[in-house]
């Protein structure tokens, strides 16, 4: 499958991506590359073959449903770039 | 006492030859006098090392000294370690300071192990030669023209280097086999779940686990003894008893029956490399293993399915830097969009961009059967190959990587040749198996790695043949200059 700067564009969006003229280019071609290797997938026949997600196919493990972390919140606040009154602080969402 | 590793510094520290301050001491000056060149460590922790050395030699004078007590080790920046900075190699987490310790480094505390500071990698782990560090390349010891390889690769030249006996190291998709294979290291990727991934900085869940690189077979067995067992943080920890690794290391080798795939012999490596591989093989003969062809009929696809299912699993991961609670935002953002935009593309590198955008495609409508249930359905034949080969032979052996090290910059501008370094290494991951690189020779003076493969969790068995062959050979026993 071959891609566009068009598509590029897209996918830096969907990924929250901010890139420069330059960046996109080199995205366009080195894109295009890695997606010669990955096509090369499509010449075996997978019919029939279930798909593998994780080398364990183990159920997922369940815990009991109680409280196990103490409250971190000073702790955790301190880590963010801004925060006013106890709570992360972003740029204005709503007018 | 510098090209000592951590069974010699625990024997001396027993025998009282030297202190833990005292081995401690003489790393940090090592790291001081050589850093600069190498740029192994990102972070340097000498105030909290000899702190800690201090307190290891006092529990050893009250008599209640482990085997790790007193050990200087590094840890892999992307181990998070409380009041210490853990940056992952990228410019997003360079001011974070992770509020709590990664299981594995928790483990190795209590067991006494003295931190010296944390390595340099690829960023985020995302790399075969450690050169998309926001922190620069490191430099290989053995020629610091070359790569030490990655992404673990400021371990494998920190320990290479002399900068410490040993180092905790990650394998996605070959980032401790490889550097292990380029710095004449031994370097094990343990079974998927054998060691708890919590407190490790996500890039593809599914493949992701810690191992160690180490001088030798018999450390490795030391610290994995330690670093594995089950943690119930981890929900893909597998609650397993770890046996005694140490204890099966000198098990003889007789009726061993090693499988060799020919796809691993075949076009792309260097001849040179054969050579020295055959010899090895050769070598486990004479120990009384038995060798035989096997073949990985897939195995020439594991790269095109790895390089749909880690980035689709890394743009999952690395959502999370968004510039809200943790890690880099940008200057004055002018709304919220802006924000998560320029935080990321300000805060990721080039190759770490170019994963995300590749996984945000193969998990974007449309593209999502032809890619990411394509490369998942590849994944389980890839791991059916190994199946069917583990029905006849005891481990797999074959290079680590299809050459030596090779020079700085030469497959920067190139991610797919970057990509194929990991050719031999990947289905190991896709497959969940433990490997092991081990030193088996050498072309023009640099390091060639021999990879062995084994079952569900075999790691004892790596570690017996490995510590065997190092038994009967030296190679592992060569330094950078020597």
């Amino acid at each position: 499958m071959t891609i566009t700067l068009e598509d590029v564009e897209n996918i830096a969006h969907l990924a929250r991506l901010q890139l420069s003229p330059t960046e996109k280019q080199e995205a366009l071609s080195s894109i295009t590359n890695i997606l010669q290797v990955i096509d090369q997938m499509q010449s075996i026949n997978t019919t029939g073959v279930e798909p593998l997600a994780h080398a364990y196919e183990a159920a997922q493990r369940l815990r009991d449903d109680v409280v196990t972390e103490k409250d971190q919140r000073i702790t955790l606040l301190a880590l963010a770039p801004s925060t006013q009154r106890g709570l992360f602080l972003v740029p204005k969402v709503l007018e | 006492m510098l090209n000592q590793g951590i069974a010699d510094i625990a024997r001396a520290l027993v025998s009282g030859e030297y202190s833990s301050v005292e081995i401690t001491q003489a790393y940090l000056d090592q790291i001081a006098l050589h850093n600069g060149e190498l740029n192994a460590f990102i972070t340097v922790t000498p105030e909290q090392a000899l702190a800690q050395a201090t307190a290891a030699d006092q529990v050893r004078a009250s008599g209640n000294a482990g085997v790790f007590t007193g050990v200087p080790i590094a840890h892999k920046d992307i181990f998070c370690t409380a009041g210490v900075r853990t940056s992952c190699g990228s410019r997003m987490l360079d001011n974070f300071i992770a509020p709590y310790n990664a299981t594995v480094v928790e483990k190795l505390l209590n067991a006494g192990a003295v931190m010296l500071g944390k390595t340099n990698m690829d960023e985020f782990a995302m790399g075969s030669s450690n050169e998309t560090s926001y922190y620069g390349p490191v430099k290989n010891p053995w020629n610091r023209t070359l790569v030490p390889g990655g992404s673990s690769g400021g371990s494998a030249a920190a320990v290479s280097g002399q900068l410490c006996p040993a180092a905790t190291a990650t394998d996605t998709g070959g980032s401790i086999r490889q550097p292990a294979s380029f710095c004449g290291l031994t370097g094990i990727k343990p079974t998927y779940g054998r060691v708890s991934r919590w407190g490790m900085i996500a890039f593809a869940s599914s493949l992701d686990q810690a191992g160690t690189l180490t001088r030798t077979a018999e450390d490795a067995a030391i610290m994995l003894g330690i670093m594995a067992g089950f943690d119930p943080k981890d929900s893909t920890s597998v609650d397993l008893p770890v046996p005694d690794y140490c204890a099966q290391l000198n098990k003889p080798l007789h009726g061993l029956r090693i499988g060799i795939p020919r796809q691993h012999f075949a076009q792309g490596l260097k001849p040179e490399v054969e050579i020295q591989i055959r010899a090895a093989l050769h070598e486990f003969e004479k120990l009384g293993a038995t060798i035989k062809e096997i073949s990985l009929d897939n195995s020439h696809y594991s790269v095109a399915a790895y390089y749909v299912i880690a980035p689709a699993e890394a743009s999952a991961n690395l959502s999370r830097y968004d510039g809200v609670r943790f890690g880099y935002r940008c200057a004055k953002p002018v709304d919220l969009e802006d924000m998560y935009k320029r935080s990321r593309g300000e805060g990721f590198g080039a190759e770490v961009k170019r994963r995300i955008m590749i996984g945000t495609y193969a998990l974007s409508a449309g593209y999502y059967d032809a890619y990411y249930i394509k490369a998942q359905k590849v994944r389980r034949l890839i791991k059916d190959d190994f199946v069917h080969a583990f029905n006849e032979v005891d481990v797999i052996m074959g290079p680590t990587s299809p050459h030596t090290a090779f020079p700085l910059g030469a497959k920067t501008k190139d991610p797919v040749a970057m990509y194929l370094e990991d050719i031999y290494t990947i289905a190991v991951n896709l497959a969940g198996l433990p490997g092991i690189s081990i030193p088996a020779g050498t072309v023009n003076g640099l390091p060639v790695g021999l990879q062995i493969v084994g079952r569900d969790f075999d790691e004892a068995k790596l570690l017996n043949i490995a510590h065997m062959f190092q038994q009967a050979t030296a190679w592992h026993l060569l330094t950078p200059g020597a």
